[in-house]
């Protein structure tokens, strides 16, 4: 059981208000992403459920139980560091029988959770090194294995795979969604990095200064983005918006439309614009163009389109697929 | 440094350096291994001459030998224990965010500037002297029969003092070491539910190992040879109970100008340092590797 509940969550450092007050509900069982660029307050938001900072006002309930003044320990989460934060000097098998012994289990008990934990996630070969003598994504394997036998309420990982390089992250991201399947234990995952959010969330929660910007699955975010910021932070490449005369002639501030939702021809269209850049990929192909009296946008096209720089295209937005936003920045519904 | 010309010229070039410090070591050493084989007394010149072992035999079997060895021992291993104990308490204040906390280090690094001589004056004359000194104060104050430091307890007013000078180097290297303690470390440690004694003894202690070796092997190095502070507070007395064995070696040589005594006495000391140093590096020296 982990259903953790924030009402109006507020965290000052000095006169900086970097959290002015944040509602959420997470479900039990939920993988929940906060997301949001660097210095949004999603670190601060995690250790503040875990306990590692203390809230300036505000209740975290936890299964229905506010622990706002109870120690970290006390609140029956674990974490993933980002820098895993293995014990250097202890095996790996110290390292992640070290919760029980604190919580002071007999010796068998912890022996087969250590066993048990270490099998799930194949270190069983390594339970006598030090971490010293581990890969990164092993290290990382064995913080999330002294995670997991605590057999906690919820998960609270902390950017957990940005130390490690691309090809091991994809890995590691399908076998932490794996991982959240087979035990259905609440996740609590912070990230900055929108793929990660959107191939791993239940429910995505984007921040920003602080503040919850919008919280829905992924493919309503996508869908349906609130604002600008959430618009221009979920999708890659980044969305198109395109402000002027075109959004006057759609009665709005500014019109949104994503890379993939551009139709492209070499002939005839409704925004002519000149191609600089071409990225091939082989299955797709990034065009970064200048558009005429718009300004620069980003075109994705499916498969490989034979064009390069100076070339002519127009481009068509799909009507069905455009977001129409108003001088704030606040979602218009079509 | 790959090519084989580059490997010969570095050896050239370090060559000069390390010839001037051989020389340095092996000459001193040749001639006091030299002198220990003589009859050697400066108070009768000209009567040199070679004797063997007969200077080892009478320094090995002096009963002052075993007395001064022992007092090198415990003031060696006492002021360790004060200074690690207490280097490690010191360093653990001093990484808390607490008021004034620069000046209080500048404090509490001072006593590593202050020469030893100069270290041993103060504590003989302004607090431990029984008359007029700042402990003979509390003590009559409190109603209490001052104590006389080096009449009655010399050897620990020695350790005393020794360990107030080195509580400073101590307490520098084993901060410094904890201020490189991983935060998230700590933070893994409090969600894994340990209390701050757990994580003391299980993340900052094992932390700490490699730096408190370095303070052992240091400080035993230099604590071998304390001499200025016997020298200047209780010139050895009363009888034997504060000399070491460097303070046996001087007033071998220029007490009863013996330096054919003295000199095995030298060589007995540089031998048991090795001892020393050896047992140590096998001892915990395993924590300087990785």
């Amino acid at each position: 059981m982990g259903a953790i509940r924030l009402e109006n969550v507020k965290k000052t450092f000095g006169n900086i208000d970097v959290i002015p007050g944040v509602d959420l509900e997470i479900n039990d069982g939920e993988f929940v992403v906060f997301v949001g660029p660097s210095g949004c307050g999603k670190s601060t938001l995690l250790r503040l459920i875990a306990g590692l900072e203390d809230v300036t006002a505000g209740k975290i309930l936890i299964n229905d139980v506010d622990m706002v003044n109870e120690s970290p320990a006390k609140r029956g989460l674990s974490m993933v560091f980002q820098s895993y934060a293995l014990y250097p000097h202890m095996t790996v098998y110290n390292n992640i029988a070290f919760g029980l012994k604190m919580a002071g289990e007999p010796k068998a008990v912890i022996d087969e959770k250590v066993r048990n934990a270490a099998g799930i996630l194949n270190l069983t070969d390594y339970l006598e090194r030090r971490p010293g003598a581990l890969s990164g994504g092993q290290r990382q394997r064995v913080a999330i294995g002294r995670a997991i036998v605590r057999n906690p309420a919820a998960f609270l990982f902390d950017e957990p795979l940005s130390n490690l390089d691309a090809s091991l992250r994809v890995n590691m991201r399908l076998e932490i969604t794996g991982l959240h399947q087979e035990l259905k234990t609440t996740m609590i995952y912070v990230t900055h990095d929108q793929v990660e959010a959107m191939t791993m969330a239940d429910k995505i929660v984007v921040l920003q200064a602080g503040r919850v910007e919008q919280v829905g699955k992924p493919m309503d975010l996508y869908a349906k983005p609130a604002n600008k910021f959430v618009a221009g932070f979920i999708g890659s490449p980044k969305m198109n918006f395109i402000e002027g005369d075109y959004a006057r002639a759609r009665n709005c501030a500014c019109v949104g439309v994503r890379p993939e939702h551009l139709l492209l021809s070499t002939e005839q269209g409704e925004i002519a614009a000149t191609v600089k850049i071409a990225e091939h990929l082989g299955a797709e192909t990034y065009l970064h163009v200048n558009a005429d009296n718009i300004g620069p946008m980003t075109v994705r096209a499916t498969g490989e389109v034979p064009l390069s720089g100076n070339d002519r295209v127009w481009l068509t937005p799909d009507p069905e697929r455009i977001h129409r936003f108003d001088a704030s920045g606040n979602a218009i519904s079509n | 440094m790959s090519t084989r010309a580059s490997t010969l010229a570095g050896r050239v070039m370090s060559a000069p350096s390390i010839i001037a410090l051989f020389l340095w070591m092996i000459v001193p050493l040749g001639m006091t291994i030299y002198f220990s084989f003589l009859r050697y007394n400066l108070l009768s010149p000209g009567m040199e001459e070679w004797i063997g072992f007969v200077n080892y035999k009478f320094f090995l079997t002096d009963h002052a030998f075993f007395a001064s060895l022992a007092n090198t021992l415990i003031l060696v291993g006492s002021v360790l224990v004060m200074t690690v104990i207490g280097g490690i308490l010191l360093g653990l204040m001093l990484d808390q965010p607490i008021f004034g906390r620069g000046i209080l280090r500048i404090l509490v690094i001072s006593p590593f500037f202050i020469m030893p001589t100069v270290n041993a004056l103060v504590w003989k004359n302004l607090l431990m002297n029984p008359v007029s000194g700042f402990f003979a104060w509390i003590s009559t104050s409190l109603g209490l029969q001052p104590i006389d430091w080096f009449t009655h307890a010399p050897l620990t007013a020695i350790i005393i003092m020794v360990a107030w000078q080195w509580l400073p180097f101590a307490t520098l290297i084993l901060l410094t070491a904890l201020q490189s303690l991983d935060r998230d470390q700590k933070e893994a440690a409090q969600m894994d539910g340990a209390g701050p004694v757990s994580i003391f003894f299980y993340i900052t202690l094992p932390h700490l190992s490699r730096a408190i070796t370095v303070v052992i092997l240091i400080e035993t190095i230099f604590l071998l040879s304390v001499f200025a502070e016997i020298f200047v507070t209780t010139g050895g007395g009363p009888g034997l109970s504060t000399t070491n064995i460097a303070f046996l070696v001087y007033t071998q040589a220029l007490l009863q100008y013996d330096v054919g005594g003295a000199s095995a006495g030298g060589i007995v000391a540089v031998i048991l340092a090795n001892i020393v140093a050896i047992f140590l590096v096998r001892l915990i020296g395993k924590n300087l590797d990785a």
